[in-house]
């Protein structure tokens, strides 16, 4: 369809959560602000395969995801400061202990394989349903399904300890995470 | 009453791949509070102006006359 303003609009209000998706991918402030760039104008650019009244941010987030997987694939991932820029990006200064727990989390992120961060990602965050984030990836829902539990079995034994039984109150894992009581 | 008993029972018995629900929802948040602080920051202006420019995508270089719209952006 033709670049309409209202289509122009929802391609704008899209912008946050693509920049947020991306980041979630690279771990890179700078570089997915080229993705997110490179993402709107090669939606502009193939606007007219778009189908109305399809899910628009599904669309985009398909493009900027493909584009991401083809760039990985030419430069690999540079060990860079990924945390350093990253915290670039936040607007405000969370709390040492939230700041600890941050950098835990995103660090644990990191560690997982490619599919199921993406996956997690789409589900978890973006709020996409399991088909959508299917469509998405280029894969099946049953695909989709069970990147999302490796995800947060994974997660769940890097952050807290064992996974299930281990896991206590909010103080406990603070503390564990903290290092100390204060 | 029974929202209680529901409740506690959720979150003793592991869910999917193991998890508790209260592991489960505690990623959940992690992994939103994470994304949300970038959703918060809107649209930089980089973005915005890309958009805009692209407006008229090469085509004729009409002036925008598409019934109705009173906005004047750039142009008087």
């Amino acid at each position: 369809m033709p670049l309409t303003e209202s289509l122009r609009d929802d391609i704008l209000a899209a912008v946050p959560s693509l920049r947020a998706f991306a980041i979630s991918l690279s771990g890179n402030a700078d570089r997915a602000d080229d993705l997110v760039q490179e993402t709107l104008l090669r939606a502009l650019a193939n606007i007219d395969s778009f189908q109305p009244g399809s899910n628009l941010p599904a669309w985009l987030f398909t493009i900027l995801r493909n584009l991401f997987r083809s760039d990985y694939r030419k430069r690999r991932r540079e060990v860079e400061d990924a945390e350093g820029n990253y915290a670039k990006t936040l607007k405000t200064q969370p709390s040492q202990n939230a700041h600890l727990e941050f950098e835990e989390f995103r660090a644990a992120l990191d560690k997982l394989p490619q599919d199921q961060r993406e996956a997690l990602i789409l589900v978890g965050a973006s709020g996409f349903s399991y088909e959508d984030a299917a469509s998405i990836c280029g894969c099946a829902v049953g695909t989709i399904k069970s990147r999302v539990n490796r995800a947060r079995s994974k997660l769940a034994a890097l952050l807290y300890v064992d996974g299930a039984e281990d896991f206590g109150p909010d103080e406990t894992v603070r503390a564990v995470i903290g290092g100390s009581g204060g | 009453m029974k929202d209680l008993k529901s409740q506690a029972s959720k979150n003793t018995t592991p869910g999917k791949g193991g998890l508790t629900p209260e592991i489960q929802s505690r990623i959940g948040h992690q992994l939103r509070a994470m994304y949300d602080d970038v959703v918060r920051q809107g649209v930089p202006d980089r973005f915005a102006e890309l958009i805009k420019k692209l407006d008229a995508p090469g085509a004729t270089p009409q002036v925008e006359n598409d019934g109705g719209t009173n906005d004047n952006n750039g142009r008087e």
